[in-house]
């Protein structure tokens, strides 16, 4: 089981309004870049609990599924047990 | 063309959103309601490992926990909900305009246009069920069929996560052997009424006598009958006509006051085009037309009139409101403003009572005729097809018509 945990992340809205994010920063306060997204859809993450837009991105050339919420948060699917408030 | 149509319904839907939300209560029962910190309040909804236990919608949190001490209960998390449910409705856009609502968590959506695009509607209900399920991580239960109320009865038939079809050729061995209280609109007061005539099933009651039925039930007899048979060719509403709608009306304050009657027929008419397509679209008639007054001293009133029968056809809803201004003004002071509505709505599809006085083949020619005019309307333009009438002030006929043809105006507030 994963579990859900929320991220801060810097996004880039693009004038044809397409949403994409750049980079984030996980809970141990080390900042990610995004090199590429691969994958953008809709889907639930049955692991974190929870559904929205989900993007496939590669970081340092592993890949990641970044969530985003309509209440402007986003979300990731952690191995451990560190989850952010609710 | 036989119509394909699907009812989609999510299972145990809060409690369904709330597992996706709760990883960790995975294969526990819980229920959605109340406040569990305070242990008050009652069950919104249980999921099926609670519902095993009994634990039912509208039970007190203390009956809950009685029959399931194991249970977790959880508090509603509305904003949750109407976003899966606006999520759904996306997915369903996908392949209809037509869907319509019936509460938050189901849907009966209109595919027979994409049918040939998409494939067929049982594979079109798979695609949307793996969907929700992927998208949504929600189940769905999904009845096929060519009516809105077998499709309902194929979403009930099994769940969860199931596709049931109800086609017209499965009606007597699929539909008929079921207990009649799955049918719509039969609750428990009616199926106990029923059963005391001897009516058990869905087949009894397509196979009873109309009169005994309307005898019990009063009208509902005659339209329970119809499901049974599956008669029901009421249409799924488009997309967005939303809530119930108890009347639709639309009202003016004209260029110039309305002096005489010759002109509040023309602003009559012009409004009535635009309520009467109103109620075609939405699939009602209405039983009664009210018009609003208000003269140049802003005094203001409200007159009703029942009509002799239900009616969605532009002249008749006119000449009742003409008639009701007739009866009830005498302008001594000119009118500043006039509003017309019709109320008292029924679902348009359904027969009525003819009189020995009307003369159905005029009223179908009427019918066919507001029809051809919205055809034409929809493809050449409002202006493309008008009332000989308009001509008599084209002051007065132009001004909602051109308001009209671009959006429907904000229907007139008679509410006072």
């Amino acid at each position: 089981m994963s579990y859900k945990v929320y991220v801060d992340v810097v996004a880039e809205f693009s004038k044809d309004g397409i949403l994409r994010p750049r980079s984030f920063t996980w809970i141990d306060g080390q900042k990610y870049e995004i090199q590429s997204i691969t994958d953008i859809r809709r889907a639930a993450s049955l692991k974190a609990g929870g559904a929205g837009m989900r993007y496939t991105c590669r970081i340092w050339g592993r890949e990641a599924h970044l969530y985003y919420e309509d209440d402007n948060r986003w979300f990731m699917e952690s191995r451990e047990d560190i989850r952010t408030e609710e | 063309m036989e119509r394909v149509i699907l009812h989609s319904d999510m299972n145990c839907y809060y409690a369904g959103v709330e597992h996706l939300y709760h990883p960790e209560l995975k294969g526990k029962p819980i229920a959605v309601g109340g406040d569990p910190q305070k242990r008050h309040g009652i069950v919104l909804t249980a999921d099926y490992m609670a519902k095993k236990y009994g634990v039912k919608t509208g039970m007190t949190l203390k009956e809950a926990y009685a029959l399931c001490p194991c249970i977790t209960f959880i508090s509603p998390h509305m904003d949750r909900y109407l976003r899966f449910s606006r999520m759904a409705r996306e997915i369903y856009g996908e392949y209809t305009d037509r869907q319509e609502p019936f509460g938050i968590d189901e849907c009966w959506l209109d595919v027979t246009e994409s049918a040939s695009v998409k494939g067929d509607g049982y594979k079109i209900a798979r695609e949307i069920s793996r969907r929700i399920k992927e998208e949504l991580g929600l189940t769905v239960s999904i009845g096929v069929s060519y009516n809105k109320i077998f499709a309902k009865l194929g979403s009930d038939y099994k769940k969860p996560d199931a596709i049931t079809s109800f086609y017209r050729w499965e009606r007597e061995s699929k539909a008929w052997p079921l207990a009649a209280s799955k049918l719509l609109y039969v609750g428990r007061r009616t199926a106990v009424k029923l059963h005391k005539i001897g009516i058990n099933t869905i087949g009894d009651i397509a196979n009873a006598r109309e009169d005994i039925l309307t005898d019990h039930l009063g009208k509902m007899g005659s339209v329970l009958k119809a499901f049974a048979l599956g008669y029901d060719d009421s249409p799924v509403k488009k997309e967005g006509a939303s809530a119930p709608v108890k009347s639709i009306g639309n009202g003016i304050t004209t260029v110039r006051d309305l002096e005489n009657i010759e002109d509040v027929k023309v602003v009559l008419y012009a409004l009535s085009e635009s309520v009467a397509k109103r109620l075609r679209e939405n699939g009602f008639s209405c039983k009664t037309v009210e018009i609003h007054f208000r003269d140049n001293g802003l005094m203001s009133f409200t007159r009703q009139r029942p009509l002799k029968h239900p009616s969605d056809i532009t002249a008749e809803i006119a000449e009742a409101g003409v008639g009701i201004v007739r009866d009830n003004y005498d302008f001594r002071k000119p009118l500043r403003s006039i509003g017309i509505r019709g109320c008292d709505l029924i679902e348009g599809s359904y027969w009525d009572q003819g009189d020995i006085f009307q003369d159905p083949k005029e009223r179908e020619k009427r019918m066919q005729m507001d029809r051809a005019v919205d055809n034409i309307r929809e493809r050449f333009g409002y202006y493309s097809i008008q009332r000989g009438l308009m001509l008599n002030d084209r002051g007065l006929s132009s001004i909602n018509a051109r308001e009209d043809h671009t959006v429907h105006p904000v229907a007139f507030d008679f509410s006072r």
